[in-house]
């Protein structure tokens, strides 16, 4: 846990179990505008749990909204990713590795107050409870069931069911209604063992040792997962990193992560990096930057390295299919797994998703909520951290 | 043929010639016969087998996955086999109970004799044996649609690095082997004999020549070169040897080496002496050489009726002696074997090959002369079939490629340039239901290796046949579909070479490539040129340079 904290505003959090800050400051307006509504409560409609709206997505009776794009009073936040965790919110309840994620891209005021969750936790806000759940997305990346009366509707954020050693699992949450993401929600999208990826990976360097490997990589996550990897394969010689990459690699190292030996690609000489691994934010494996690589290979991790054309569209040489999302096929088992009669389809392929659902009998439609992208595509650097 | 699908994907993003050259030879350092002797054969056209139509691919998945899932995928991915590849079912199969997935041989040698209502079930079969990349390569090549964006050229050097050999040397044996190449390989790897090219008409790597620029001139000595008219016909190469009987073979090779004697049975007969000519196909009637649009109605023929050759009268213009009997001519310097064609031509004694002149000249100024009027200077009224001047060093050995500094071409008229096919779109009005609006493009060398890069549009200058052919070849060549536009395969030895021609260029800024083109049309369809030759975009930016400046509006 890290230390410093000097400009919490919600030093309630550290002391007391944290159900009470958020909650707290959610009650004397949820009586004042919902109060009178409650009467007709006891037959909650998911709809009337969480909804849809410009912010994102809102819940009513507990007075929050969740990922919102836009800054809200009280924000739940299911990930560190950039386009689900933006700064400016008043009270913000994440777990405490997405909270210190959000405070090393945004600086230490990016939300009036935080307060931390742990998976398995369970809060009241307003007249709903809150749960977070392992969402096996990114480290602290979580699912949020919120449940009313007897309605359960989990936000399962971005999540994948496959294995990654550098985050909780993936646990799998019974409820009436799923919220679930779509990014590869089309059946072309199986992304397989992500350990053969890094197989071809560390085949092309044994093939090519004189030149540099650059693997682009979306530096929250995907860069930290690709290096463990890289490890448990038995790669044991240093790994080079973007700039951009330090400050995040270094805190899942601090959380106890092991990555092995990293080193920052910068004042490197050229031939020294003969033979070696560069991880590197996306966009910098396409500028300037590479040329103080002999004749670089550029890879890329991702998802959509799974279709040609989109890998070509890149000018990558290596594509790497891995991918921090789950794959069509880890989309329709959770979906099926939940018990949910219901599904939401949110952020990537709806249609397809929303149409594979309604030929398994369950009620499912998508849900129009702007704001959520690829973060590949819409990667933010970290703070104070511009060129490397 | 997981492994060999794996070698085709990784080449199919890697853009570097010596990085490609790495990864085929380590292929077939690593995979042991006789897969990898297929492998060099998928990868320099060798191999033949009926192919599977798309529609049976579609059948396959129709009964697999729903049809709304299907076409969702297939609009998102633009690529049947690639659509299919992805989004198999995993076999329903016990996990130590599975097959192993097939290897490359026993595909091929499967499709060699598998019959067609075999095929549904023998591809099903493989699919659900093979991983995602290995699936997508079956699917390419049972349809005859592998774009490995590789030259023939390539995947022989590649070979030849395996055993540190010359791979000029594989290229003379080449026309002998047939796959798996076992003894190609046992030879290489210095468990065999070298194989002996048994085929008595062998085809030669062609030479081909550099477009000569005015700055070019200064350094040159007219005393250095040979000047010939360059025809407006098609490029060969005419070979005849006596097989082990004695009896004379004949063969016609296009310049990418491909075998176009079935097309031109009319010119055999004329190949009468053992000999190699490099020469222009060209149409002739009463002595007169015929425009390329006549002798493009003798292309792309399935049956070569006698009305055909009766009509249109096939010659051969020769422009070099590559061999002559059992003697290999091609170390000697040009002069030399310019001579030796002379004795050839005069022996074969044949009207239906003849001899292209020389124009002589003393100094630049003459040739210019000559160049802007060949009528006057010995073409007489052929002048219109003539395209320009080649100047070939009169030292000059023959050598396979674009050696640099030994052949010139000077075209004649200067808005004219081989642009490459890149994306098609429907056009308008009547043609509408036709892909009639052409974006052409041509190669730069660009941080990624060598890419095409969009120089204008054109929509008119091609005939209505011409148009169907086009269209034709749009339909069947789409790599991806982006509402109306579909982008056409374009790539060094897959595509549409159009020759364009236009009234001026400009600069823009508007444009990726930084010039536009005024009144550009399609003047001719070559369909006989590889794409890798088509111009560059520095020929472009030389045509600019010698261009009165002109503003853009
Ligand atoms: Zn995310």
């Amino acid at each position: 846990m890290r230390g410093s904290r000097p400009h919490q505003v919600v030093s309630a959090a550290c002391t007391s179990p944290g159900r009470r800050s958020l909650a707290e400051t959610a009650s004397p307006r949820m009586t004042a505008q919902f109060g009178a509504a409650r009467s007709y409560i006891t037959h909650m409609r998911p709809q009337d749990i969480l909804l849809p709206t410009a912010a994102g997505l809102c819940c009513k009776p507990g007075a929050f909204h969740i990922d919102p794009v836009r800054p809200v009073e009280r924000a739940v936040i299911t990930h560190g990713h950039s386009d689900h965790a933006r700064a400016g919110h008043g009270a913000v309840l994440a777990t405490q590795e997405t909270l210190d994620m959000m405070r090393l891209r945004y600086g230490e005021n990016f939300a009036g107050s935080t307060q931390a969750i742990r998976y398995g936790e369970e809060i009241r806000l307003g007249d709903v409870t809150v749960k977070f759940h392992p969402a096996g997305h990114v480290l602290g990346s979580a699912q949020v069931a919120v449940t009313a009366k007897d309605t359960c509707v989990v936000a399962s954020g971005d999540y994948k069911d496959a294995p990654d050693p550098t985050c909780t699992p993936f646990e799998l949450v019974p409820c009436d209604v799923f919220i679930t993401e779509a990014t590869f929600g089309l059946p072309v999208f199986r992304h397989g063992d992500a350990s053969d990826e890094v197989k071809k990976l560390l085949a092309s360097v044994a093939l090519f040792p004189e030149r540099a490997h650059l693997v682009g990589a979306y530096s929250l996550g995907k860069a930290q997962r690709v290096i463990a990897l890289l490890r448990a394969a038995g790669y044991d010689a240093p790994i080079y990193l973007h700039g951009a990459m330090e400050t995040i690699t270094h805190y899942y190292q601090s959380r106890g992560i092991e990555l092995g030996e990293l080193r920052p690609a910068k004042g490197v000489k050229k031939a020294a990096l003969a033979g070696t691994i560069t991880l590197a934010p996306p966009s910098a494996t396409s500028d300037l930057w590479t040329r103080r690589f002999p004749d670089p290979v550029t890879a890329f991790a991702s998802g959509w390295m799974r279709v040609r054309a989109r890998a070509r569209q890149r000018g990558v040489e290596l594509p790497l299919v891995i991918s921090d999302h789950a794959d069509w096929d880890g989309l329709t088992a959770t979906i099926a797994a939940t018990g949910a009669g219901e599904i939401w389809v949110t952020h990537g392929q709806e249609d397809a998703l929303v149409h594979w659902c309604q030929s398994k009998g369950l009620k499912a439609r998508p849900l129009d909520l702007v704001g959520y992208g690829d973060e590949e595509e819409s990667e933010t650097p970290i703070q104070g951290e511009a060129e490397a | 043929m997981n492994r060999f699908a794996e070698l085709l994907d990784r080449l199919a993003y890697e853009p570097g010639r010596n990085n490609k050259l790495r990864l085929i030879t380590g292929y077939f350092r690593e995979v042991g016969d006789p897969d990898r002797g297929y492998a060099l054969a998928a990868l320099t056209g060798a191999l033949s087998f009926k192919h599977a139509k798309p529609g049976l691919i579609r059948d396959l998945i129709a009964a697999r996955a729903d049809p709304v899932l299907f076409g969702l995928s297939y609009d998102y991915v633009g690529d049947l086999s690639e659509t299919v590849a992805l989004m198999w079912p995993k076999a329903a199969l016990a996990a130590h109970n599975n097959p192993p997935p097939p290897t490359l041989t026993e595909v091929v040698t499967t499709l060699r004799t598998l019959g067609k209502t075999e095929m549904p079930a023998q591809l099903a079969r493989w699919l659900d044996e093979l991983d995602e990349t290995g699936r997508w390569a079956l699917l390419k090549l049972v349809t005859g649609a592998m774009r490995i964006g590789i030259s023939a050229r390539l995947a022989k050097t590649a070979a030849a690095a395996l055993g540190d050999k010359d791979p000029h040397d594989i290229e003379l044996i080449w026309p002998g082997l047939s796959p798996p190449y076992l003894d190609l390989f046992a030879w290489l790897e210095g468990r065999g004999e070298k194989p002996v090219n048994r085929d008595p008409a062998p085809f030669r790597p062609v030479m081909l020549a550099h477009a000569i620029e005015e700055g070019d001139f200064a350094a040159l000595d007219p005393a250095d070169y040979i000047a010939e008219w360059k025809w407006d016909g098609i490029r060969v190469q005419a070979v005849a040897g006596r097989d082990d009987r004695g009896h004379i073979t004949a063969r016609l090779y296009s310049r990418t080496g491909e075998d176009i004697t079935g097309s031109f049975p009319d010119l055999v007969p004329s190949l009468h002496l053992p000999g190699a000519i490099d020469g222009e196909l060209l149409i002739l009637r009463e002595g007169r050489v015929q425009s390329f649009n006549v002798l493009q109605q003798r292309l792309n023929r399935k049956v070569v009726s006698p009305k055909l050759i009766k009509e249109f009268p096939i010659h051969l213009r020769a422009y070099d002696l590559l061999g002559d009997d059992e003697n290999d001519l091609r170390e000697l310097p040009f002069a030399e074997r310019r001579e030796r064609l002379e004795t050839f031509v005069a022996k074969l004694d044949d009207a239906r090959i003849d001899l292209s002149p020389t124009v002589p000249f003393a100094s630049w100024d003459a040739l210019t002369a000559a160049r802007a009027n060949p009528a006057s200077a010995g073409a007489g009224e052929d002048a219109d079939a003539i395209e320009g001047v080649m100047l070939k060093r009169r030292d000059a050995p023959y050598l396979p490629g674009r050696p640099k500094g030994q052949w010139w071409k000077w075209k004649r008229d200067p808005h004219i340039i081989d642009a490459v096919l890149m994306y098609a779109q429907r056009g308008h009005g009547k043609r509408s239901s036709y892909y009639s609006d052409y974006t052409f493009g041509v190669w730069t060398e660009t941080e990624n290796g060598e890419e095409l890069v969009p120089v204008g549009k054109a929509y008119f200058g091609f005939t209505d046949e011409e148009l169907l052919q086009i269209d034709r070849f749009v339909r069947r060549n789409t790599t991806e579909k982006f509402g109306p536009v579909r982008h056409v395969v374009h790539e060094g030895d897959k595509g549409l070479v159009l020759e364009v021609a236009f009234e001026g260029l400009q600069r823009s800024p508007r444009h990726k490539s930084g010039v536009a083109m005024r009144f550009p049309r399609i003047s001719r369809l070559r369909w006989d040129k590889p794409p890798r030759e088509a111009d560059r975009l520095e020929t472009l930016e030389r045509m600019l340079k010698a261009e009165p400046e002109e503003i853009e509006i």
